[in-house]
């Protein structure tokens, strides 16, 4: 007990959780905006794959680490714009086009992967963001203090801009918008893309700013994390943030424990596993009482409704 | 931009987009060659010759086929009812485990009823990881597809956890690594010397079984019409709780027959590598199926061959045998395209 209150008042605990959350409020803020508009968007998983090696290659390539992040960003925009393609104007499976979605973009990164860097057995590492010169928990990366910066702008854009109304409004009654002289398939393409793009930047954090390298497996279901996030925070940046955070203090948590006397007594896979069983619990706690965009999954035809 | 019904599309319009879709797919593969700095054309001969050119290729082709025809099935059956099993990973490891808990000797009965046995546990063990968020999805409104994605994690590290504790051969020389199944618990061969397990065989059996079940029984009926929209079946007054559970219980079932058939007719134990994803690509068999539980047997041999055609050609021709995944999702994605083209037309307003 007494280790617990160790872990939990220490500076690097509270550090570590602003790291592990970073990349998955960046991602679950564009998986948010895509939900927000209608479109369910499964490529996440491979998006951020593809964003996490393209960031890092393109630093590795010679880009200073900000223009790798928008490296990062317009490879996830060129996925979404694919994904919004086939399921907004086509309005094609939304579950089927995005499991197609982290396929290819996971293939093809490692595809890309191996052919830039043929027999390699270790990935060539680059000079990652650093920690900013802050007292304790603060010494983050930039891009940490970046994702909280956009998650509050997402909420800014979302609820208080007539952009964000008419975004907001897509997801519900696409009908309505369409009857005011909105274009709803802009609107959602256009939300798609900037998602995916943010997913991307999700990915490239891993390899930008938690680690220094590329790995196969790195990303390794975080984006279905994120997608979780989003039920469990209603659909709304503030508690999809706080999601983040709760998940991520229990994954801060369960590598702290494995250390203690705990570990000694329970396999570690017990600790692996605790994050993603509390994921599933969260969802069954607050599916009940979640407000789901009305138009979600709902491909929109014009002329009908 | 407006898509427009088409009354009664002739034959350029069913057979012209799909075709269309495959020549796409082949210019992908052919820009991925010249990408990697192989030839195209030799790359695309040793793909196919790596898949169907020998008698070797051939089996290893049917081999591969065979999980995939027992998820792609489970994918279909619960796709078809819209019931978005993505946890087919998780119910293969369970109907594995089963195998392995069962069939190492804690039964020690005769070949006869110990492969049924092991067969039924493994689809009850496999029935057990789908239904439970079946249900949670019907009485809670729970998301399906996030609690079957997340579940799959869960049950591999439940696996490893397993394989490095109680289920760790203590011969197996500290690798996690489960105790080899007794003689009677292997699913034998089809033919004497031929290296092909009666799994195959069991796989297109389940797969004639699936398509009798859904076109000649009631409730069949019912998945198909619950799939079909979900008011209007239980305005008909179908059963449509009980039937999504029904659903979820085959397809759970039929996922974890993989498990089974893997481990019984091919490895003979289970480690952490038994399935290189065939739970996932099981999705890309059953969308490529077009949901047909027949299509599923000749889209699995399709995706099997172009895994192992893509393997032979990698270590031959030095392209990345990821080429072949990248073709798959080509092909899922311009398929599902085309397949609109074929009943709909783009009008300009």
């Amino acid at each position: 007990m007494t280790e617990l209150f160790e872990i939990l008042l220490s500076a690097s605990f509270w550090a570590a959780v602003l790291r592990i959350a970073s990349p998955l409020i960046l991602a679950t803020m564009g998986e948010l905006i895509c939900e927000r508009a209608g479109v369910l968007n499964l490529g996440i998983e491979g998006i951020m794959v593809a964003g996490a090696f393209a960031g890092w290659i393109a630093a590795y390539a010679g880009l200073p680490l900000w223009p790798a992040v928008v490296v990062a960003f317009l490879t996830g925009a060129g996925f979404g714009l694919i994904h919004g393609a086939l399921t907004v104007p086509f309005g094609l499976s939304q579950h089927v086009v995005g499991l197609g979605i982290t396929l290819l973009a996971t293939s093809a990164t490692y595809f890309a992967y191996r052919v830039a860097l043929p027999e390699v057995s270790s990935p060539p590492r680059i000079e990652p963001f650093q920690p900013l010169d802050l007292p304790g928990a603060l010494a983050q990366t930039p891009l940490t203090y970046a994702a909280f910066a956009i998650a509050g702008l997402t909420a800014l854009v979302l609820y208080r801009t007539p952009l964000g109304l008419s975004l907001r409004a897509v997801g519900e009654n696409p009908a309505a918008v369409e009857a005011q002289g909105g274009n709803v398939t802009a609107l959602r393409m256009g939300a798609v893309i900037a998602g995916s793009g943010l997913m991307a930047v999700g990915g490239a954090f891993l390899t930008l700013s938690a680690f220094n390298s590329f790995f196969f497996e790195m990303v390794n279901g975080r984006g279905w994390i994120c997608i979780a996030l989003v039920v469990f925070g209603a659909w709304r940046p503030g508690k999809a943030v706080l999601g983040a955070l709760l998940f991520a203090a229990f994954d801060a948590l369960q590598i702290r424990l494995q250390q203690t006397d705990l570990g000694a007594v329970l396999p570690y896979q017990v600790f692996l596993m605790t994050p993603y069983i509390l994921s599933i619990l969260a969802l069954v706690a607050m599916s009940r009482s979640a407000r789901v965009p009305a138009a979600l999954m709902v491909p929109y035809r014009k002329g009908t409704r | 931009m407006r898509l427009e019904a088409i009354a009664r599309p002739g034959p350029a319009r069913t057979f012209g987009p799909p075709l269309i879709a495959l020549g796409a797919t082949l210019g992908v593969g052919m820009a991925l060659a010249l990408i990697a700095g192989a030839a195209p054309l030799a790359v695309f001969g040793q793909i196919v010759t790596g898949a169907v050119g020998s008698r070797f290729a051939l089996l290893e082709t049917l081999n591969r086929a065979t999980p995939l025809i027992f998820t792609g099935l489970a994918v279909a059956v619960a796709f078809r009812a819209k019931l978005w099993n993505i946890g087919a990973e998780a119910q293969l490891y369970a109907g594995a485990l089963m195998t392995v808990v069962l069939g190492t000797g804690a039964l020690g009965w005769p070949a006869w009823a110990l492969l049924p046995t092991l067969a039924l546990a493994s689809m009850l063990a496999g029935a057990l990881c789908l239904v439970w968020a079946a249900w949670a999805k019907l009485r809670l409104g729970v998301d399906e597809v996030v609690t079957t994605l997340l579940f799959n994690f869960v049950m591999l590290l439940f696996v490893s956890m397993l394989l490095e504790g109680p289920l760790k051969d203590p011969m197996g020389m500290g690798w996690p690594k489960s105790e080899r199944l007794v003689a009677e618990a292997r699913l034998p061969r089809i033919a004497e010397g031929l290296r092909l397990h009666w799994g195959f065989a069991l796989a297109v059996i389940s797969a004639g079984l699936v398509w009798l079940v859904q076109s000649r029984t009631t409730w069949g009926f019912e998945m198909r019409a619950v799939g079909a929209g979900l008011p209007a079946a239980r305005f008909a007054g179908m059963p449509v709780n009980a039937t999504i559970l029904r659903v979820a219980l085959l397809s759970g079932g039929l996922a974890a027959l993989a498990g089974f058939s893997e481990v019984s007719g091919a490895k003979g134990s289970l480690t952490l590598d038994l399935s290189p994803g065939y739970g996932y690509t099981g999705i890309i068999v059953a969308m490529l199926a077009l949901l047909h539980p027949l299509g599923v047997v000749i889209a699995a041999l399709f995706v099997a061959g172009v895994f192992v055609g893509a393997d032979a050609m990698s270590r031959t021709a030095g392209v990345p045998s990821y080429v072949a995944d990248i073709l798959l999702a080509t092909a899922l994605l311009t398929m599902v395209l085309a397949l609109l083209f074929t009943r709909f037309r783009v009008r300009r307003e």
